[in-house]
């Protein structure tokens, strides 16, 4: 079972992925760089945050059109797991791995806070361990997490189950006060068709610590781990 | 004869116009032993400005200790370098950006952590965490909220980018700020001792390497700006404010670290301030070398860059690095995959000059140490203000009783200075780096260290508004409030560095105000034993004549060798008791109450016993290590009752007490006083808090009990005030989403 963390110039996250990974869930765990072409030998590919190429032109646009991203895309193509946190999540939809865009908050203003979500769909590998319904509580700090889709695609992705994550308050109302940045439907992730690459603004990796405000985002690479080894994972929760 | 007479004229007025004074020019004369060409007056006008030389604050800051067995590096490099133990140091450093976000906020506040930012790697230290230090004018007007709103995207717009996280802070708002407000910005590192590299330019036959962003026009004598005060024309100096590019220096950051971990590099340092003269004559002159460069090598921005623009440009992201030649390669390899452009400019010499040559041609040729340490030490006259007396000469007890006590707290929570500054610290990414156990809203930040299993904390603290009043308790008053919220996360204060935000110092009532506050800094920081490390001092923070109020800020860093040991500020549990730590003085003098209530800006402050002050951060440490109690909250402005009231808000629950008999109401509610702190802790620890208070020789009074939805204060058998906590949370919580929409 091995994680891959990618690095591209300005992704600032990384270290948060690759210490969860290797100091809390006791997996092992690469960075690799943004000019390599091969991702033989790992179970899941995560894109940490940051703030690739400075988000110059679009956040993520200049980091999804490096070497490493065609070996994603390869490496999605097979069934390999992709996790997008925040500024990766916006790095896959410029690289047309999810449907959809990341524009500028609301408030025209970073917002770093602890928010709530819901778990949508817990068919998926990311979400097995956990159950739909389950409210999750992680941090979300962008500036551009709008998720935004034209009228029908939202539709269709509501239909196909590829709403992953929605922001909600405590009690799991998807209220406009629960929604930090004018995501459109309160989406906060989501995923492909086939459910193997799944992206989101809120940083679970950041919430695997009890030192660190919040545990809940440890289910997602639980879910990713227990998928990996092949285990059957019975809908508990 | 008038031809020549001519010539001078016009010579003279070069000089004047590069800011320096005749006699200043008659000592480069005699320093260089002849008359500087156009480039070299360039180069010692802005080494000489008073942003690099510190010519008027030098002889003064010789007063501060500056030595503890746990420093390594103290004022004079980079950034001042504290043992931590295992092998690791603590790096920090504070630095104002005041003049540059007066006229562009966004670019000023952004530059400014940038510039502090690569003080810390400069030195080889990962770079952990950003704190700031903000003042401005009262956000009722358009320019007021613009500079405010500015400044805060700036700073997050360059920390959230690198991937620092900003993590403690203060933001004050008085209108003595109005043309000139204050930023600065402090940045915390960690390092391996061995990776230590200094800014020298050691070893003859050595290579000078120029890397990062290409040289433009930006910034061309900003040292300069930043020494004179600002006026009508700076709006005219916009071009002195340099850009940054977060992305280019996140970068440059992982570039240099890497080069140093892989001992790369003899010597290291930033170009900031001054440029590149800056880095090559400081490098030199620290180092006793020579150095001679070539300066079209230098990748420009854009073409036809003059040699005296090249040497004092300030475009920001550029590291130089002095390299043992058998290293280059792998160097190069490093900031090849950084995308990071790298050239080689010249060598290190023999000797002591430091030759510049342009496409063969020697442009300047001057001795290091002239440029870099040979600026004039002043020692300018002082003089007590006026104002002094007259404003000490108030009493606060006159003034009418408050009618009704709750609505005062709720008007003082919803104060300026007091209310919540969630809505700036939302823009700062507090917690990348997965180190923040405690960030923005406490007494202190705590950040973990992966490496070591303990922990660092940090506070940024100075009150410009008793320093006005009684600038040498000010100074004191800086040094141990931001020690002592250290002691309150339950670290031990290892050093401070500093930012002196001051008037013109040529005015003696200006220098008499900078000279009082660090006597006073010295004092505690003796009495409290906690070195200087290192800091800035920004003079000139005067628009039209109207100075600032003379502002000391002290950025605190403490080691705590347990980092599960640290406690936050909100009370935690129904029915804990809740205790008074410290002495009884306080004074309604310069307190928020009040400037807020009555809207006055007089009085005599409460002074400080340092002795006691020392006692009651070694009592609070003692209670983090004995895990005695569940929360520590230290008593600032608004005094008892706004940290009885942040208490409340940050547990989220309300509580009860009752005060010992008063005499005067407001005083004991909204007195400030240093050297207090209110702590909560379960019933079964009473006894051995205040026996350890015993021993440390602290009063202590129990006051009251933690629990139900509002804060009720009684007072001889009379309730005092009962307000409810969602009252509070408007009051405290709504004023800046308000006013800032």
């Amino acid at each position: 079972m091995k994680f891959g963390v990618i690095v591209f110039p300005g992704s600032n996250c990384d270290l948060d992925a690759y210490y969860l990974v290797r100091d809390v869930l006791r997996e092992e765990v690469e960075y690799v760089g943004y000019d390599q072409n091969n991702l033989t030998g790992f179970d899941v590919i995560i894109l940490p945050g940051g703030f690739t190429y400075g988000d110059y032109l679009r956040s993520g646009a200049l980091a999804s059109r490096t070497q490493v991203m065609e070996a994603v895309a390869g490496f999605a193509d097979t069934g390999g797991l992709v996790l997008g946190i925040c500024n990766g999540f916006q790095v896959l939809t410029e690289a047309g791995l999810l449907p959809g865009a990341l524009c500028r908050n609301d408030s025209l203003q970073f917002r770093c806070r602890q928010v709530y979500v819901r778990v949508e769909n817990s068919s998926l590998p990311v979400t097995k361990r956990t159950a739909e319904g389950k409210v999750l509580k992680m941090p979300v700090a962008h500036g551009d997490g709008s998720f935004y889709a034209p009228p029908d695609l939202l539709q269709e992705l509501e239909n196909r189950g590829q709403v992953v994550f929605r922001y909600v308050d405590e009690a799991g109302l998807a209220t406009v006060d629960a929604n930090p940045n004018g995501s459109s439907d309160n989406i906060a992730g989501i995923a492909n068709r086939r459910g193997n690459v799944v992206g989101l603004m809120p940083h679970p990796e950041r919430a695997g610590e009890k030192a660190l405000g919040s545990t809940d985002g440890l289910v997602l690479f639980e879910s990713l781990i227990g998928f990996c080894r092949g285990r059957e994972v019975p809908d508990n929760a | 004869m008038p031809e020549q007479q001519d010539g001078k004229d016009k010579q003279a007025r070069i000089w004047r116009k590069l800011g320096l004074k005749d006699f200043e020019y008659e000592m480069i004369l005699e320093q260089l032993g002849r008359e500087p060409n156009p480039v070299e007056l360039n180069m010692y006008s802005v080494m000489w400005s008073e942003h690099c030389s510190y010519k008027h604050s030098r002889s003064t800051l010789k007063l501060f200790p500056t030595a503890s067995p746990r420093v390594v590096q103290g004022p004079g490099e980079n950034a001042g370098v504290v043992d931590i133990g295992d092998g690791f140091a603590a790096v920090f450093k504070i630095e104002s950006h005041n003049h540059p976000s007066a006229v562009e906020p966004y670019q000023g506040a952004a530059t400014g952590v940038g510039g502090i930012l690569r003080d810390i790697y400069t030195m080889g230290a990962q770079p952990i965490a950003f704190l700031n230090s903000l003042r401005f004018a009262p956000p009722d007007t358009d320019r007021a909220r613009y500079l405010f709103e500015g400044v805060v995207a700036g700073i997050g717009g360059y920390g959230n980018c690198v991937g620092i996280p900003t993590v403690a802070g203060e933001v004050y708002f008085e209108p003595c700020y109005r043309g000139n407000p204050l930023v600065n910005a402090m940045c915390v590192g960690i390092m391996p001792l061995e990776n230590l590299v200094l800014g020298q330019a050691c070893g003859e036959g050595n290579l000078v390497v120029l890397a990062g962003a290409r040289t433009g026009r930006d910034g061309m004598h900003g040292v300069t700006f930043a020494s004179e005060e600002l006026s009508e024309q700076s709006e005219k100096d916009r071009p002195a404010v340099q850009v940054g590019d977060p992305f280019l220096g996140k970068l440059l950051i992982d570039a240099t670290l890497e080069a140093v971990k892989n001992k790369l590099v003899v010597g290291v340092q930033d170009l900031g301030g001054a440029g590149l003269t800056c880095a090559l004559t400081e490098t030199a002159s620290r180092a006793g070398t020579g150095l001679e460069v070539d300066l079209e090598k230098v990748p420009l921005r854009e073409e036809g860059l003059q040699p005296f623009e090249i040497l004092t440009s300030e475009s920001q992201e550029r590291m130089l690095f002095i390299v043992e030649p058998e290293h280059l390669p792998a160097l190069e390899e490093i900031f090849r995959h950084w995308q990071l452009p790298l050239t080689v400019l010249g060598r290190v010499t023999g000797g002591d000059m430091v030759t510049v040559r342009f496409h063969g041609e020697v442009v300047a040729e001057v001795p290091a140490e002239s440029v870099a340490g040979g600026a004039p030490a002043y020692d300018p006259e002082s003089k007590e203000p006026g104002y002094i007396r007259q404003l000490a000469a108030f009493d606060p007890l006159t003034l009418p009783p408050v009618g009704d006590p709750g609505q005062a707290l709720l008007d003082v929570l919803s104060s300026n200075d007091i209310a919540s500054k969630e809505w700036v610290w939302q823009q700062y990414d507090y917690m990348v780096r997965t180190c923040t156990l405690q960030g923005p809203g406490g007494d202190a930040a705590v950040l973990r260290l992966r490496e070591t299993g303990k922990a660092l904390a940090a506070a940024v603290d100075g009150n410009g508004r008793l320093t006005y009043l009684d600038p040498y308790l000010g100074g004191m008053l800086a040094v141990a409030e931001a020690t002592r919220n250290v002691s309150c996360s339950g670290a031990e204060p290892i050093g401070i560095t500093d930012c002196l935000n001051f008037g013109n110092p040529e005015k003696p009532e200006a220098f008499w105000q900078f000279r009082r506050a660090v006597e006073g800094m010295a004092e505690a920081c003796r009495v409290l034993e906690v070195p200087v490390v290192g800091g800035n001092v920004s003079f000139y923070n005067e628009v039209e004549d109207e100075a600032i109020y003379p502002t000391p800020v002290v950025g605190a860093v403490g080691l705590l060798e347990e980092a599960e040991r640290h406690c936050g500020t909100g009370f935690c549990r129904e029915d804990e008791v809740i205790c008074l730590l410290g002495p009884q003085q306080v004074s309604l003098g310069g307190s928020q109450f009040l400037k807020v209530y009555h809207g006055k800006v007089a009085g005599k402050p409460a002074g400080i016993d340092l002795a006691m002050e020392k006692k009651v951060q070694v009592l609070l440490r003692g209670l983090a290590a004995g895990r005695l109690v569940s929360s520590v909250h230290d008593l600032s402005d608004g005094g008892l009752a706004v940290a009885l009231a942040e208490s409340c808000l940050n547990g989220e629950v309300g509580a009860r007490l009752e005060l010992p008999a008063a005499d005067h109401l407001a005083l004991d509610l909204f007195g400030e006083g240093p050297s207090r702190a209110i702590v909560s802790l379960p019933e079964e620890n009473l006894d051995r808090v205040l026996s350890t208070a015993a021993e440390c020789d602290v009063r202590v009074i129990e006051l009251g009990r933690v629990g139900g939805d509002s804060l009720e204060i009684h007072c001889s058998g009379r309730r005092v005030f009962k307000v409810g906590l969602v009252e509070m949370k408007k009051a405290y919580g709504e004023v800046f989403p308000w006013i800032m929409k």
